[in-house]
C-alpha cells in the first residue's frame, strides 16, 4: 500500500505542544522551521501558515537560506487555497516566499501591462498553475485529429507567449505546472483513438510541455507524475471542482507546495547533494561483523536480499548523475569494506564511495567529519540509517541534516528517498557525471580526532530500561546464539553449546546473566551475555559478550554494575577480566581499562585486569536497570 | 460513534482549523457565527471530515448543510453504512 503525504518526516506527537508554544511566542526562526518539518496535514499546514505570516510578516533579517522569494502564482481556476503549502514548504526548507496572485482571468493582462500590480511586486520567480479544462478548452470528441492538434499546439504557443513576457519583465524563475489527468475517459484504454478526447489531449499536452520547457529553461511542477504516483483522487475531485472551481485538493496541498519549493530550492542550490548511508541492513541484511561476508543478505534470489541490491542500484544511478556517496557505519573498517571487496553481489564498489567511515564513534560525530572532508555543509546531507536509535540521534544533534524516516523494509527504503526529493534537480551536466570520478580521488577516511557530541541528553531521553535475569530454560537457544555468533564486541571469544550452558544454570560457582534492552523505540531484546565464575574471594569474567547494535548507550557500565552485585553477592573482594586477541575483537582491547580496571599481569594469551569491589560505585546510567 | 462523539470530534477539528482551543460549537454553530469561516475553510472543512472520518459526502448533502447539526448527521449516516 504506497504512502501518501509528506511521510518521510517522523510522526511527532508533541507537535500540537510546540505549536502552541511557538505561537505564544516569541520564538526564533528556526523554531518555526522545525515546526514545518514534520509530516503536515492540511489543517496542520493552515494552522502553521496562520502563526507564522503573524510572528513573520516579513523575511527575517537573518537565518534565511536564499535570498526571498516572490512568487507571482498565474492561474485560470481557484489557486488561493495552495498558497499556506507553499509557503510552509518555503519554510521547511528555511526560505521565506510571499505570494502574489492576479485575479481570477487577469494573469494575461498584467503580464502585458507594465505598470500593473504584477510589475509592482517585483516576482524573481513565476508559478503558472493552469487546470485542465482551461488547457483543453474548445475541444470535444467531435473534434478531428487537425484540429485537436491545432488547438494544442495553440496553448503550448500560448504558454510560450507567458513565459517569454515573463522573462522579458523579470529576472525570474519560471515553474510551470503540468496538466493534472482529471478526465473520465470516453473511449476506454484506448482513449488515443479519439482524436478529440481531453482526456487523450491532457498526455499529449504534457509530453509537448516537457519538450517546450526543457528548450526554454522552464521547470515543471509534475503534478500528473505525482497524481500516477499518489491516485488522481488524492489530487483532485470533480465534486470540490463544481462547488469550489478548486482543481487540485487543498488535501493535497502540501505536497503540491513541497513539489513547488523543491524546484525554487534547486534553484538557490538548495538541494542535497550527498547520500550518507550506513551498511548494516541498510546496504545488505545482516551485520557484517558478526555474520561475515558469507553471511549477509544481499541478492541470490530471496526477496530480501533483491530488495538489498536494488537499492544499491538506485545509490549507484544517483552517482552516475551527480549525487555523492558516503558511507557511516559502526563497523571495524575492515569488516565494513570486506563485502565490497569480496561479496559477488555488491552493486557499489569501494570507488563509489567519496567518503568511507567506519568506527565505533557515534554518528553525529561522524556526519560532521563527513561534511567537513567534503567540503560541503551538513544541510547537504541526506541520512539512511535502518535504525531508528541512530535516525533520531542525528536529527537531534544535527537538525540540517535530512533524516527519512523510512520504514523496516528495504524494498521502499529508494521510493521514500524519491519521493521525498531531496536530490531535485534542474539539469544535469557531464560535470554533474564525473563527480564521482573526482571524490574518488579525494577519499577520506576521517580518523581525525575531533570533539564527540555530547549525547547524554539524547540517551536520557530514550526511556532505556535494561532488565536482565540469570540463565534459564526459556533463554538458553539465544543465550546459546548469542555466545556462539558474537566476534566483534566478544572479550574471550569462548564458544559454548546449548547444553554447557544448560550446565551452569544450576552450578552454585557460576552466575550467567542474559541482559535485555527495550526503549522508546521497542524492544532490542537479548542484547548481551555475561559468565561469572566464583574462584575463592574472585570472581572471573569467564565471558562478556554484547550486541553491537547497542553500543554507545553505556550498557557496558550498567552490565558492569549487574556483574558487581552478582560478585557481592558471593562475598568476592575483586571481580577479574579476561581479554584474548582475536582478528575480530580488537574494539573491546580496552573495555576494561574503560570502565576501570587495572591491568594486572597474566598469561601469554590473554591480557587482565582487576577490579577492587571495595572501591566500586555505581555510576549514573540513562537507564533503569530491574532484575527480572 | 454515536452523534456526541461526532460532534466532539468536529469540535476538536473545528478548533484546530480556527487555531482557537475555547470555539464553542453546537449543533446549531453555522458558517455565520464563526469569524474566518468562508467558502475556502468550507472546502477545507468538507475535506479533512471525509479525510478523518473515511467517508464520502455527496455534492447533494454538501449543498443541503445548514450548520453542524446537519453535518453530525451526514456523517452519522455514512457511518453505519
Amino acid at each position: 500500500m504506497g504512502k501518501s503525504g509528506l511521510y518521510w518526516f517522523p510522526p511527532q506527537d508533541d507537535w500540537m505542544q510546540r505549536f502552541r508554544t511557538a505561537k505564544s511566542g516569541p520564538a526564533a526562526f528556526a523554531d518555526w522551521v522545525a515546526l514545518a518539518n514534520a509530516p503536515l496535514d492540511l489543517v496542520k499546514t493552515e494552522l502553521l501558515d496562520g502563526a507564522f505570516r503573524k510572528a513573520f510578516p516579513a523575511p527575517p533579517d537573518q537565518g534565511l537560506n536564499a535570498p526571498p522569494i516572490r512568487l507571482a502564482l498565474l492561474g485560470s481556476s481557484t489557486t488561493d487555497h495552495l498558497h499556506a503549502g507553499i509557503r510552509i514548504a518555503a519554510l521547511r526548507r528555511g526560505l521565506f516566499v510571499s505570494i502574489y496572485q492576479p485575479d481570477y482571468g487577469q494573469y494575461w493582462a498584467e503580464l502585458l501591462d507594465p505598470v500593473s500590480a504584477l510589475y509592482g511586486f517585483q516576482p524573481n520567480a513565476f508559478l503558472l498553475a493552469f487546470d485542465a479544462r482551461h488547457m483543453t478548452r474548445g475541444l470535444t470528441a467531435q473534434s478531428d485529429a487537425a484540429a485537436t492538434t491545432a488547438a494544442l499546439d495553440g496553448q503550448i504557443a500560448h504558454l510560450r507567449a507567458c513565459w517569454d513576457k515573463a522573462r522579458a519583465g523579470f529576472d525570474a524563475t519560471i515553474l510551470q505546472q503540468t496538466v493534472l489527468p482529471v478526465f473520465p475517459d470516453l473511449a476506454g484504454q484506448n482513449e488515443h483513438i479519439l482524436p478529440g478526447s481531453p482526456a487523450a489531449a491532457v498526455g499529449r499536452l504534457n509530453q509537448s510541455l516537457r519538450a517546450a520547457a526543457a528548450e526554454a529553461g522552464v521547470h515543471l511542477v509534475a503534478v500528473d507524475s505525482q497524481a500516477a504516483r499518489d491516485g488522481i483522487a488524492y489530487w483532485t475531485s470533480d465534486t470540490v471542482w463544481h462547488r469550489a472551481k478548486q482543481e487540485i485538493l487543498v488535501s493535497a496541498g502540501p505536497v503540491y507546495g513541497d513539489l513547488v519549493m523543491r524546484l525554487l530550492a534547486a534553484r538557490f542550490g538548495r538541494s542535497a547533494k550527498c547520500l550518507v548511508l550506513d551498511l548494516d541492513n541498510t546496504l545488505w541484511g545482516g551485520v557484517v561483523g558478526d555474520d561475515g561476508v558469507e553471511g549477509l543478505t544481499l541478492g541470490q534470489g530471496s526477496a530480501e536480499g533483491e530488495a538489498f541490491v536494488a537499492f544499491q542500484s538506485h545509490a549507484r544511478d544517483l552517482a552516475a548523475r551527480g549525487v555523492i556517496l558516503a558511507v557511516c557505519s559502526k563497523n571495524d573498517e575492515t569488516n565494513a569494506l570486506a563485502p565490497f571487496e569480496r561479496h559477488p553481489e555488491m552493486i557499489l564498489k569501494r570507488s563509489d564511495i567519496a567518503c568511507f567511515v567506519a568506527n565505533w564513534d557515534d554518528k553525529a560525530t561522524n556526519l560532521r567529519r563527513i561534511a567537513e572532508s567534503l567540503n560541503i555543509g551538513l544541510d547537504s546531507l541526506v541520512f539512511v540509517d535502518d535504525n531508528p536509535f541512530e535516525r533520531n540521534l542525528v536529527r537531534e544533534q544535527l537538525p540540517a541534516v535530512a533524516v527519512p524516516e523510512v520504514s523496516e523494509d528495504p524494498s521502499t527504503f529508494a521510493r521514500c528517498l524519491a519521493d521525498a526529493g531531496y536530490f531535485e534537480a534542474l539539469t544535469v551536466t557531464e560535470e554533474d557525471r564525473a563527480r564521482g570520478r573526482q571524490y574518488q580521488a579525494n577519499a577520506a577516511r576521517a580518523s581525525m580526532a575531533g570533539a564527540a557530541n555530547d549525547i547524554g541528553g539524547y540517551l536520557a531521553g530514550l526511556e532505556m530500561k535494561l532488565v536482565w535475569r540469570r540463565f534459564d530454560q526459556i533463554g538458553l537457544p539465544r543465550i546459546a546464539q548469542l555466545i556462539n555468533k558474537s566476534n566483534q564486541f566478544n572479550l574471550t571469544t569462548r564458544r559454548y553449546s546449548e547444553a554447557d550452558v544448560r550446565q551452569m544454570i544450576d552450578d552454585p560457582a557460576v552466575a550467567g546473566v542474559q541482559l535485555r534492552l527495550a526503549d522508546r523505540f521497542g524492544d532490542n531484546g537479548m542484547i548481551a551475555v555475561a559468565i561469572l565464575r566464583r574462584r575463592g574471594d574472585l570472581a572471573v569474567i569467564d565471558s562478556w559478550l554484547m550486541s553491537c547494535r547497542v553500543l554507545g548507550r553505556k550498557v557496558e557500565e550498567a552490565t558492569l554494575a549487574i556483574l558487581a552485585a552478582e560478585a557481592r553477592r558471593w562475598g568476592a573482594k575483586k571481580l577479574r577480566g579476561e581479554y584474548r586477541a582475536t582478528p575480530k575483537n580488537g574494539m573491546v582491547k580496552d573495555h576494561y581499562a574503560k570502565l576501570g580496571f587495572t591491568p594486572i599481569s597474566g598469561d601469554a594469551g590473554s591480557d587482565w585486569f582487576e577490579l577492587d569491589l571495595a572501591g566500586y560505585v555505581v555510576p549514573d546510567l540513562p537507564m533503569t536497570i530491574e532484575a527480572a | 460513534m454515536n452523534d456526541e462523539q461526532i460532534l466532539a470530534e468536529l469540535t476538536e477539528m473545528l478548533r484546530d482549523i480556527f487555531d482557537d482551543p475555547s470555539l464553542s460549537i453546537t449543533p446549531e454553530t453555522s458558517a455565520k457565527d464563526v469569524p474566518g469561516w468562508d467558502s475556502m475553510k468550507q472546502v477545507m472543512i468538507l475535506l479533512a471530515v471525509e479525510e478523518k472520518f473515511s467517508i464520502e459526502l455527496t455534492t447533494r448533502e454538501m449543498d443541503r448543510l445548514r450548520n453542524v447539526g446537519d453535518l453530525v448527521t451526514a456523517i452519522a449516516g455514512r457511518l453505519t453504512t
